[in-house]
């Protein structure tokens, strides 16, 4: 209830007309919608990066979930608390970080010296999807590592020793085995991806805009309610779609029931 | 084709696998703790002008972030929130999925329908929703409150600031602390309680000897997640807290002046009281399930995947 009370109200203001000072006035036009569709770049702007940052995720996170699945040993415990301490500790903080990283100061300065020409990874797409990965990585570990923990080493064994090569193995046992983490992962990654926007406003240097930071925009800076509820209203709708796509062609012909949502 | 012999082939390429592997894990590892490593070495920093700039360890900063009012306001404001929006988060989530536990299934996958979209949605679209709605609030409960206080003249006005913050946060954590403590209830012994009530054990009495105990690690992992999560929680607090400044908020203010090693001394600050938390929580699941005998221990965070 708590829940749909405020997003109903959103809906209802997608429709309003932006008060003389701000705000909502209530009426019921279609501008709102009519306006987004004519300017639709930062949405696919956001479905570009929240797209390539989860296959990033997927494969920096595949080999690490991997290891600690079969090869950690005693260790194990030890490196999943190191896993999760950066994931909660402050997200603004380990990105301001990055700020320092990456600045004049750090690479870009030192790729400036050493190519002899001016390179800005900092305020590019680039720097964005590093943030990306940095900070939803322990994301996509998790549901991997708890999925290939049940992988049967046996079954490794049995297809090794019926002479098949490591990608085939890699491809017909393991994989199977691991898709619900690699679906219940992508999942994790991509629906805040869609809404991130604090990482884009500092690794972006505020010159890339995805949805959160039109979203923002619209909400805080510019008063203009309405506006941002109809582009809200939008991106649950690309959520909704693309995620219920996105589960149901991946776990067409398995049990769906493998794949947890939660 | 002639069948060849099965035979396990010579594996040469392991080690450099094994050696592959070992070493990405190893890469991850120092690409997750680097950037909190740089925050914390520069915030020792003693310069007084470039955060990059070392000129040898000093604690200035942070005995200037300590002395700075606005600071020491966001400390608190931060503080307050993290820990009010904690207790109510855990009791009505706690509540919550008790309350669950009894209803009807038709009613139950309504619910789980909820939780589902509510997983779905960016907190970003939460947060503006929540601005929303709290607005619409103040809007019509300032007039009434000015109609019923208004004898003295100076009635009470609601704003933007600490509670609606507080609340805010409390309508996101809700669930977290609900799916944790759903995840428990669902693992326990069922028989313990049909027993307390063969003995004649009171509701209350059962809730208090049986159910709590068993419930109690996962109270304790939601209380402390919520906490962290409301300590460190930008996007939200953005939108809901009007003026009022949390510490976050400010260092996401002082980032667009420049990253001055003040911000850096702040952020470790922050990163000192959030990984304390870890840490203590940690321990105290892990004695708990040590104590009853349970094998291993749930890192805090893999409860929420």
């Amino acid at each position: 209830m708590l829940l749909v009370i405020p997003l109903a109200i959103v809906v209802v203001y997608s429709f309003g007309v932006r008060g003389t000072d701000g705000g909502y006035t209530p009426a019921f036009v279609l501008d709102n919608y009519d306006r987004l569709l004519s300017r639709p770049d930062p949405f696919i702007l956001s479905l570009e990066i929240a797209i390539s940052g989860t296959i990033l995720c997927v494969l920096v996170g595949f080999p690490l979930a991997y290891f600690l699945a079969t090869r950690a040993g005693k260790r194990k415990t030890l490196l999943l608390v190191l896993l999760v301490i950066p994931f909660w500790t402050s997200f603004l903080v380990r990105t301001i970080a990055w700020l320092i990283i990456l600045g004049p100061a750090g690479l870009d300065g030192f790729l400036t010296n050493l190519l002899g020409r001016d390179v800005s990874i900092l305020g590019s797409p680039w720097a964005i999807l590093l943030g990306i990965v940095y900070n939803y990585l322990p994301l996509m570990v998790f549901p991997l590592y708890v999925t290939l923990e049940r992988l049967d080493p046996t079954l490794l064994e049995a297809s090794k020793d019926l002479g098949a090569a490591r990608w085939a193995t890699f491809r017909q046992i393991t994989l199977p085995i691991a898709a619900p983490g690699v679906i219940t992962g992508s999942i994790l990654v991509f629906i805040p991806l869609m809404g991130e926007y604090v990482i884009p406003s500092i690794l972006g240097l505020g010159k890339i805009f995805l949805i959160g930071n039109v979203l923002q925009l619209d909400f805080l800076a510019s008063r203009n309610w309405p506006a941002g509820s109809a582009k809200a209203v939008v991106l649950i709708a690309i959520m909704l779609i693309s995620v219920t796509f996105y589960v149901w062609t991946t776990t067409r012909g398995r049990a769906g029931r493998d794949v947890s949502v939660l | 084709m002639t069948a060849r012999p099965m035979r396990p082939r010579v594996d040469r390429w392991a080690p450099v696998v094994e050696g592959g592997f070992r070493l990405q894990a190893g890469l991850v590892y120092a690409f997750l703790f680097l950037p909190i490593l740089v925050v914390v070495v520069f915030s020792f920093n003693g310069t007084t002008r470039y955060v990059t700039d070392w000129q040898g360890f000093s604690l200035v900063w942070y005995q200037r972030a300590l002395a700075d009012q606005t600071v020491q306001a966001a400390l608190r404001n931060s503080l307050v929130i993290a820990f009010i929006n904690a207790i109510l988060a855990t009791a009505f989530g706690t509540m919550a999925a008790l309350a669950l536990q009894r209803v009807p299934r038709r009613f139950r996958i309504v619910f789980d329908a909820l939780t589902f979209v509510s997983i779905i949605i960016p907190e970003i679209v939460i947060a503006l929703a929540t601005l929303i709605l709290f607005s619409a609030f103040r809007d019509w409960a300032n007039p009434w409150l000015a109609f019923f206080a208004g004898a003295d003249g100076r009635p009470p006005k609601l704003a933007l600031g600490v509670w609606s913050t507080v609340a805010a946060h409390v309508l996101f954590n809700l669930s977290l602390v609900l799916l944790i403590v759903r995840a428990r209830l669902s693992g326990m012994d069922r028989t313990l309680v049909d027993a307390s009530y063969d003995l004649y054990a009171t509701p209350w009495r059962t809730f208090r000897q049986i159910t709590l105990p068993q419930l109690l690690p996962a109270i304790v992992a939601g209380f402390l997640l919520a906490f962290t999560f409301s300590f460190d929680d930008y996007v939200i607090s953005s939108f809901v807290a009007g003026s009022t400044e949390t510490l976050p908020l400010f260092v996401f203010g002082q980032i667009h002046q420049g990253i001055t090693p003040l911000t850096n001394a702040i952020a470790a600050v922050m990163l000192l009281v959030t990984i304390t938390i870890l840490l203590v929580g940690q321990a105290v699941l892990t004695r708990q399930s040590r104590a009853r005998g349970e094998r291993g221990s749930t890192p805090l965070g893999m409860l929420e995947g």
